[in-house]
Parts: structure tokens; C-alpha cells; sequence
């Protein structure tokens, strides 16, 4: 059983630039993945208008029945969320490992157009591997 | 139930302290997007006017729960993305945290949707939101004055339900 199901990254305006699983079941096609990814571009942004107080940045953590999101914001909005089982820990410092790993590999090649979808070798090796790890060390805990 | 964790440094807004009470403000729409109650406690801030305000939280509701639905990771049909779901059918959602409130959610079969907004370090209210909906029914389904889909006056409920959240927020 996987502890991730899923890794998106949206950019600031809402469209999907990375989509990765890692086996749910019924595996979403293209266009949904598109669809869900601006959806959950806009319920951020509705969600920071409905706040009580002032300084709101964002859903961080969604808990549904059977799974949880957990997004990260990066500063110029950027978006990143992953899907995991309930209560799965470290998924916080998960998503700045993955921030930095596109900060490196994607923002930091040349050949990369902003905004654009990420197809960069080096960026999906490196992200196997922390997701592994992390997989890894959730084992050894 | 544990409502607060660690004293950690987060851009997060300090727990109210003032009569213990950290929960912001509650809704119950019924199935037909209606906003039968509004209560508020403490709101410092006022983006929209009330109405606004109400159809935008039902409809960021209606939205995160076609979206959980959609992405739902256990199952393998699941229709397009936004199909007319009955309450309980499909995946629905229980909270959602953001760095300044914590919102709980709770749909009965009959499509009363019960939110609470609370600080965002507070437990799993789950339970609390299930006593609460003993309380409509108590004082709102059982008095034989009050016709269904029109916004809650009964005084019993509001005074029960303020006691009863001061007491867990």
C-alpha cells in the first residue's frame, strides 16, 4: 500500500505543470488531472477570502475520508500538493524537499519556460528518490 | 480531546485568551444551499456582506467536496469531476487547516451541513459537530414551531449551542 498517492504542481495562474502517481486506484486521465488541479487552485483562493482573520495564505492540509492533501505555497504561488493515506507524518518537510528539488533541477535549467509543463530528467530522478526515501524512512520509524 | 499542541513560532495568530473561547464563527446550511444559522463569536475580519459570504463558503463546500470525490485514491469508478452527488455517496471531507483558522464539516444524511471555524491548532472536533447536530435536533427538529428551511429563531438551541461552544473551543 502506497503512503503517496499522489504529486502535483500547479503554477500561479492554476494550470498543471507536473502530475505524478504513485497507484490510486482509477488513475485520473489528463483532463481531469487539469481540471482538479485549477479547482484546487481556486478553493485556496476562495478559502483565504472566508478567513476570520487577516494573513490567511491558503488551505495547508485537507483531511477527506479516505485520504489527506497537503499543499505548499511557494512564494511567487507556486503551487505543490500531495495525496497521502490519513495521517501520514513528515509530509510537511516532504513538500520542501520537493520544493527544492525543482528549484534546482527545473528553475535552474536553461532550457525550462516558466510557467510551462516540467519535463526535466533530472528533476523526476531525484524526486523518485525522496519520495523512496521518505518511504524509507517512514519504514525505519 | 486535546485542542492545542506545542507552543511553536508560526505565522499563525495567537490563541484568544479572553474567556477561553477560540472558536470564530459557525453555519448550518441545509441541502438546499439555504443558511439556516450564523453565528459568530470572533471575527476581526469582514470581506464580503453577509449574504455573500454565506452563498461563497456553501459553494467552496459544494466544490472541495466534488473534488475529494473526484480524487478519491481507494476507489475506481468515480464518474467525471462535479456529478450531482446524495449526501454520504462518494468521498467527502471532514476539515481543512489554512494558517489562520480551522474549518470542520460535517453533512448529515438528510444534507444539514454543519461548519465550524475554530483556531487552527484545535483537535479533531468531529464528535463536538455530532453533538451539535443532537442539539438541532433537539431544539430545532422537535419544536413544532419551527418550519423546516427557514432560519433557526429558537432560543434554546442559540443559548445551548454558545455554552456548549465555549465549553470544548
Amino acid at each position: 500500500m502506497a503512503a503517496i498517492y499522489s504529486l502535483y504542481i500547479i503554477n500561479k495562474s492554476g494550470g498543471l505543470i507536473f502530475y505524478k502517481d504513485y497507484g490510486s486506484a482509477g488513475r485520473m486521465d489528463t483532463n481531469d488531472s487539469l481540471r482538479v488541479a485549477s479547482l484546487w487552485h481556486s478553493m485556496h483562493a476562495i478559502s483565504q477570502q472566508l478567513s476570520p482573520t487577516v494573513g490567511c495564505s491558503g488551505i495547508e492540509l485537507l483531511e477527506a475520508d479516505t485520504f489527506d492533501l497537503h499543499c505548499f505555497q511557494s512564494l511567487t504561488g507556486t503551487k505543490f500538493f500531495v495525496v497521502c493515506e490519513p495521517g501520514t507524518p513528515h509530509m510537511e518537510s516532504l513538500l520542501k524537499v520537493i520544493y527544492e528539488l525543482y528549484t534546482d533541477y527545473v528553475l535552474k535549467n536553461p532550457f525550462y519556460e516558466m510557467e510551462m509543463p516540467i519535463r526535466c530528467e533530472l528533476f523526476d530522478i531525484h524526486l523518485t528518490q525522496a519520495i523512496q526515501k521518505d518511504r524509507v524512512a517512514l519504514l525505519g520509524r | 480531546m486535546q485542542f492545542f499542541g506545542g507552543s511553536e513560532i508560526s505565522p499563525s495568530p495567537p490563541a484568544p485568551t479572553q474567556s477561553g473561547n477560540n472558536a470564530h464563527m459557525m453555519y448550518i446550511f441545509n441541502r438546499n444551499g439555504v443558511c439556516l444559522l450564523y453565528r459568530e463569536w470572533n471575527r476581526p475580519l469582514h470581506t464580503l456582506d453577509p449574504q455573500q459570504d454565506h452563498k461563497l463558503m456553501f459553494g467552496l463546500l459544494f466544490s472541495l467536496k466534488s473534488l475529494t470525490a473526484k480524487m478519491d485514491p481507494t476507489s475506481p469508478g468515480k464518474g467525471n469531476l462535479g456529478v450531482p452527488q446524495l449526501p454520504g455517496q462518494g468521498c467527502s471531507f471532514h476539515s481543512f487547516r489554512t494558517n489562520t483558522y480551522k474549518l470542520s464539516f460535517m453533512e448529515s444524511p438528510s444534507g444539514i451541513k454543519i461548519i465550524l471555524l475554530t483556531h487552527p491548532k484545535t483537535g479533531d472536533l468531529r464528535e463536538s459537530l455530532k453533538y451539535i447536530y443532537n442539539l438541532y435536533v433537539e431544539y430545532v427538529v422537535k419544536n413544532p414551531l419551527y418550519a423546516p428551511g427557514t432560519p433557526i429563531r429558537c432560543e434554546l438551541f442559540t443559548t445551548n449551542l454558545d455554552q456548549y461552544v465555549r465549553s470544548i473551543a
